[in-house]
């Protein structure tokens, strides 16, 4: 779990940071050139699989290690103690995972996977700064991506701390700093995400 | 029969070097068909079944516990005594001998406490070996404290859970030879009866406690390590389920039962606050050294003890014993506070309570601290609030129980303590070799009554526990083992096995069947009130004689009226616990039968009639040096047998704390 | 302390044996003192029973001062009560007020089943530990205890980590019912003195492996294990576990240990 939740943190920042290019208000330029860059780099395009690999192994594994956590108390508590011995989203990683797998689903279908099909049949890329645009005038999408990134900053605010604490670095001298990193990218990141939406849908872009 | 210890001749500190040296041995190949019964987990018998286990004898384990890591000698807070001298302060072998011997007010066999001192050095080493953590020193070598009745420091601790750590070491070890397979753990199983056969000790029977089924279990020797009889008390510091119900077999059994009434009362521990009250929680010795303890000059006076002006105040052990002031030995500390209450200055709601106040700790911590840091000028508020963190880094731990368990925030309010029973000195007679009366039936540890005399010093119990597991049943057994290798393991369906099955399980259906209307929860408590009363920290034949009677009349109710619910045949605390009340009756009258016959006071044991003028415990050597060794005759029967103490080395005077 | 008295409803889970299944009993105690211990409540309730000709509740305690860690009760939805660092025999009644209604549960995990009422069997711990939690080392084979100094911090944190009393509240408090904290917290004080070096590549593995296989859940490090541990065992030892652990695997040791 946590070395492929790294790598898939790792893809956020790039993610992140590719997308960002939209925020410099020059209609999109430097968004295709990156986009571009992305999509038919030998490198990054072999990485991709690699990712979609690590992106269902993570979700396999995930799922799994939670019906087989959920498995081991089969008669439950008629009272349990909720948030007073732990924050309820270190408890809701399933779910938050699923929320976040429904929202990835549409993602792909509107960006992802229209693209990678013009460029198999046809060669060419999409503009997905377009694509965007017209996407995200919808009120709707807006909410699912609204709701996607709500997900994935809670998913990372445990997520993050939690892959390093698997790995052992959970001591006294790094635990606190990765905490308040942890807490820090799972605020800022889905942030810079929405913000992607938000500013097509109020017409900032 | 008369009383051998098989003390080795020869010069005090060459018997255990000799004995050593020249018993006999039994080699691997025979080791392995050798059986070795262990009942109880603590700190001797888990100690004793990992050693053996270690050695190659096949070992069967037992406890009444869910877990051999939960014995009691978990619960021991303040450390362990060691002669190592790592502090070059004048310690030696001798010396924690000499100190032993003179805690326990020379009642205490000066062969066996000689070999105690002797292997106490051993043990811190085996300890560390196996990973407890003692509490250290920077430079990163062990720490000592002192401890009462001592002029060194020799005592090794971690934090005020050193039991917790020892415990959990020798559980360690026990538990890596369960995974080699040399020694078989068998947790919620009581043992029930000794099986004997040809006069030695060849098995027991044991019930599964979530079953309640009956096992036999066949053994070449049996080792009973199954700590002391605090709970006759029914209050005491002993866990819930200690009980004698093991020892009490044994003894039933043709086992003699040495110094039943050499019981230790400890002078610090929480109050009783009412009736639901069900077990009682020390507080470590340790609190004297800083504590100061006091009852109101007024007979009831009701007032808050911040009320009370200094002026007011009885430091009563200060103004007793000048010179040892807060620091004498416990069962003179118990005595005086026991005095005062009687008297009728006792504090609190229910005025069985004196003051153990930091007040004035708390301000000289302060003082030292302010011209530590160079302020001169601080207000008195000031000081107490820095001597109030000293006090919290020396005792934290303890302050905070004892605010759990009271709901008194011992930093603003003295402690409110009283004597509670805590240890027991008395246990199954045995020999040099820890062997019973019964060839083949041995007791380690608590259980037997070998080392600490008519009082143990503080910090000994844990010492005398290991030594007995790790370094004396191993070299003991084999010496009487070696007699054995040509014997088979006899099957478990030998008559003698049947018979006493079927004891067993006569007298549970007898329990069983009495349906009864009285709980076995309220019989022991008032076991527990007559013992106190009567046979507690004084006693005087008027009252031991009436407790005799009464608890002979309760042991008639008992077995006409207990009530016992459940089934025979599944989990049943009630039906356990009804099992050990009924023990504990009948060692009851025994201690109050000792108590009776010994016509003097020493250690722990305090005779009203026989006292000195100012109230100090006479001792009579002439006629009572010696061990009391009762022998079991029937019902309320007991024979009397004297083992003399004969004192080679060690004069004994009488102790002066003034 | 103003000391009342009070009346209380219980509901508390009774279950005869393992094979049946339990449901849940309601009783009333009265006049229950606020100075009791919460174990002492239930002995006036036990009383209670035994004189209605009733079988007691049955439930583990042994020592009642917190510290053999046989005492396990699941007191509305907190393992050990609401008390932080305690242990539920050194819960009192003073937490409660009159009428208050009390939840009482076993702990519940599949590798802890129940015995009878309230009462579990945790030995899958002690096989647990039989799995690499000691020192190979004999009696008699000890060198001088001072031969080999350990810095105090280091000792000092051995001590924290071997001050798990094994009453198995992490378990009962994990969402996933996994061990980890007390099997981190054994592999902590071994690990972190110089004389459990020679077996820490082996420890680790062996000691995870028989959790696994005991039935617990696994850490997804949710920390409600921490929160209820009456003694206070750190997370840091959880990491520190799995350091042990990714080390063993790395080092190849890990294979040896099958093999053990």
């Amino acid at each position: 779990m946590s070395l492929t939740g790294i790598f898939l943190i790792v893809f956020l920042v790039v993610h992140c940071y590719v997308n960002a290019q939209i925020f410099y208000f020059d209609g999109g330029v430097r968004f295709l050139e990156a986009a571009h860059f992305m999509g038919t780099n030998l490198l990054i395009r072999t990485t991709e699989i690699g990712l979609f690999a690590f992106l269902i192994l993570h979700m396999v594994q995930g799922l799994s290690l939670a019906f087989k956590n959920r498995s081991r108390r089969s008669q439950k508590y008629a009272v349990s103690a909720g948030s007073a011995t732990s924050p309820w989203y270190s408890r809701s990683m399933a779910l938050l995972g699923t929320l976040i797998l429904l929202f990835l689903v549409l993602h792909l279908y509107k960006f992802w996977g229209p693209n990678r099909l013009n460029q198999l049949t046809t060669g060419e890329e999409l503009n997905l700064y377009t694509a965007m645009k017209e996407e995200f005038q919808m009120a709707w999408v807006v909410a699912v991506y609204f709701l996607g990134c709500f997900s994935l900053a809670w998913h990372l605010v445990h997520g993050f701390y939690s892959a390093f604490q698997t790995l052992g670095f959970g001591n006294s001298r790094y635990k606190g700093m990765i905490k308040s990193v942890g807490i820090g990218f799972s605020i800022v990141v889905p942030i810079i995400f929405f913000m992607m939406p938000l500013a097509f849908f109020m017409h900032w872009l | 029969m008369p009383l051998n210890s098989k003390i080795p001749a020869g010069p005090i500190d060459a018997k255990w070097k000799t004995y050593k040296a020249t018993c006999k041995l039994v080699n691997p190949a025979n080791k392995r068909s050798l059986e070795v019964i262990v009942v109880g987990t603590g700190l001797a018998g888990a100690s004793a079944a990992a050693s053996l286990g270690e050695m190659g004898y096949k070992v069967k384990a037992f406890c009444f516990q869910d877990s051999p890591r939960r014995a009691h000698s978990i619960a021991a807070q303040g450390g362990i005594n060691a002669a190592k001298n790592y502090q070059n302060d004048g310690d030696s072998t001798y010396r924690l001998f000499y100190d032993t011997i003179k805690g326990g007010d020379y009642r205490a066999r000066e062969g066996n406490v000689h070999r105690l001192a002797e292997v106490s050095a051993n043990i811190i080493d085996q300890c560390v070996a196996a990973g407890v953590p003692f509490a250290r020193e920077y430079g990163g070598l062990l720490s000592n404290r002192s401890f009462g009745g001592t002029q060194v420091q020799r005592t090794f601790y971690a934090a005020g859970q050193t039991g917790q750590q020892l415990l959990i070491g020798a559980y360690q070890g026990l538990e890596r030879q369960v995974a080699l397979g040399t020694v078989t753990m068998y947790s919620r199983h009581e043992m029930l009866e000794v099986v004997i056969i040809d006069g030695k000790a060849r098995g027991i029977i044991a019930r599964n406690l979530v079953t309640g089924e009956l096992e036999r279990h066949f053994g070449h020797a049996v080792l009973l390590c199954t700590g002391g009889y605090g709970n006759v008390f029914y209050l005491s510091t002993n866990a819930m389920g200690s009980n004698v119900t093991a020892a009490w077999k044994a003894h039933k059994k043709g086992a003699f039962f040495g110094n039943p009434c050499f019981t230790q009362i400890h002078p610090t521990c929480i109050p009783v606050s009412g009736d639901h009250q069900s077990k009682l929680t020390l507080m470590s010795e340790s609190l004297r050294n800083d504590g100061r303890i006091w009852v109101p000059k007024k007979q009831n006076d009701t007032r808050k003890p911040v009320d009370i002006a200094e002026e007011e105040r009885d430091y009563y052990l200060e103004r007793r014993y000048p010179a040892f002031g807060n620091l004498v030995p416990r069962d003179v500390a118990s005595r005086a506070a026991k005095e005062r209450c009687d008297a009728g200055y006792g504090v609190g709601s229910s005025k069985m309570a004196v003051y153990l106040d930091f007040g004035a700790a708390i301000e000289r911590y302060g003082k030292i601290e302010a011209n530590k840091q160079g302020k001169h000028n601080l207000s008195k508020d000031e000081i107490i609030v820095l001597g109030k963190a000293v006090v919290k880094e020396k005792y934290g731990n303890l302050f905070d129980m004892y605010e759990k368990i009271t709901g008194e925030n011992p930093y603003e309010t003295p402690m409110r303590i009283y004597p509670a029973v805590h240890y027991t000195m008395g246990g199954l007679w045995v020999d040099y070799e820890l062997m019973t009366t019964v060839p083949g039936l041995y007791a380690l540890g608590e259980a037997n009554f070998s080392d600490h005399g008519a009082n143990r010093l503080g910090a000994s119990a844990l010492m005398q526990g290991l030594a007995d597991g790790y370094f004396v049943i191993p070299y003991t057994l084999g010496n009487n083992l070696a007699d054995d290798i040509r014997t088979k393991a006899i099957p478990t369906d030998h008559p003698a096995f049947v018979a006493a099955e079927k004891e067993v399980a006569d007298r549970i259906n007898k329990l069983m069947s009495i349906k009864g209307t009285e709980s076995v929860e309220s019989f022991h408590k008032r076991l527990g009130k007559i013992m106190w009363d009567k046979c507690g920290m004084g006693r005087n034949a008027e009252g031991l004689k009436q407790a005799i009677e009464e608890i002979k009349a309760l042991r008639k109710e008992f077995w006409s009226n207990v009530r016992i619910p459940g089934d025979i045949d599944g989990f049943n605390p009630e039906l356990d616990k009804a099992g050990r009340v009924a023990d504990f009756i009948e060692l009851g009258e025994l201690m109050c039968i000792d108590a009776l016959n010994r016509n003097e006071s020493c250690g722990g044991h305090f005779r009203e009639e026989y006292q000195t003028e100012d109230g100090e415990a006479l001792r009579d050597d002439a006629n009572y040096m010696f061990v009391s060794a009762w022998e079991y005759k029937g019902d309320s029967q007991y024979e009397l047998h004297k083992e003399p103490l004969n004192y080679e080395v060690v004069h004994p005077s009488s102790r002066s704390y003034k | 302390m103003q000391h009342y008295n009070m009346n209380l409803n219980l509901k508390v889970w009774r279950q005869k044996n393992s094979k049946t299944s339990g449901a849940f009993e309601t009783f009333k105690v009265s006049n229950i003192s606020s100075e009791m211990s919460f174990l002492e409540m239930f002995d006036v309730l036990n009383e209670q029973l035994v004189a209605e000709g009733k079988e007691p509740v049955a439930f583990d305690h042994d020592c009642r001062e917190g510290i053999c860690g046989m005492c396990s009760m699941h007191i509305n939805g907190r393992a050990h009560g609401p008390w932080s660092k305690n242990t539920t025999c050194q819960l009192h009644m003073r937490e409660y007020k009159d009428g208050d209604t009390i939840v009482v549960e076993p702990w519940r995990a599949d590798a802890f089943p129940v015995i009878k009422d309230l009462v579990v069997d945790r030995s899958s711990f002690d096989r647990i530990i039989q799995a690499g939690g000691y020192i190979s080392v004999n009696t008699g084979n000890a060198q001088d205890a001072n031969a080999l100094p350990i810095e105090k911090q280091q000792a000092d944190d051995a001590f924290a980590a071997a001050a798990c009393i094994g009453c198995g509240a992490c378990v009962a408090a994990c969402p996933n019912a996994s061990a980890m904290l007390f099997v981190s917290a054994k592999v902590s004080h071994l690990a972190l003195l110089p004389q459990g070096d020679p077996e820490r590549k082996t420890r680790a593995f062996n000691m995870v492996n028989q959790m696994d296989a005991e039935g617990f859940g696994s850490c997804t490090n949710i920390g409600a294990c921490e929160a209820e541990c009456p003694k206070g065992i750190s997370l840091e030892n959880i990491a520190r576990l799995n350091r042990e652990y990714v080390g063993s695997m790395l080092s190849g040791s890990a294979v040896e240990g099958l093999q053990q």
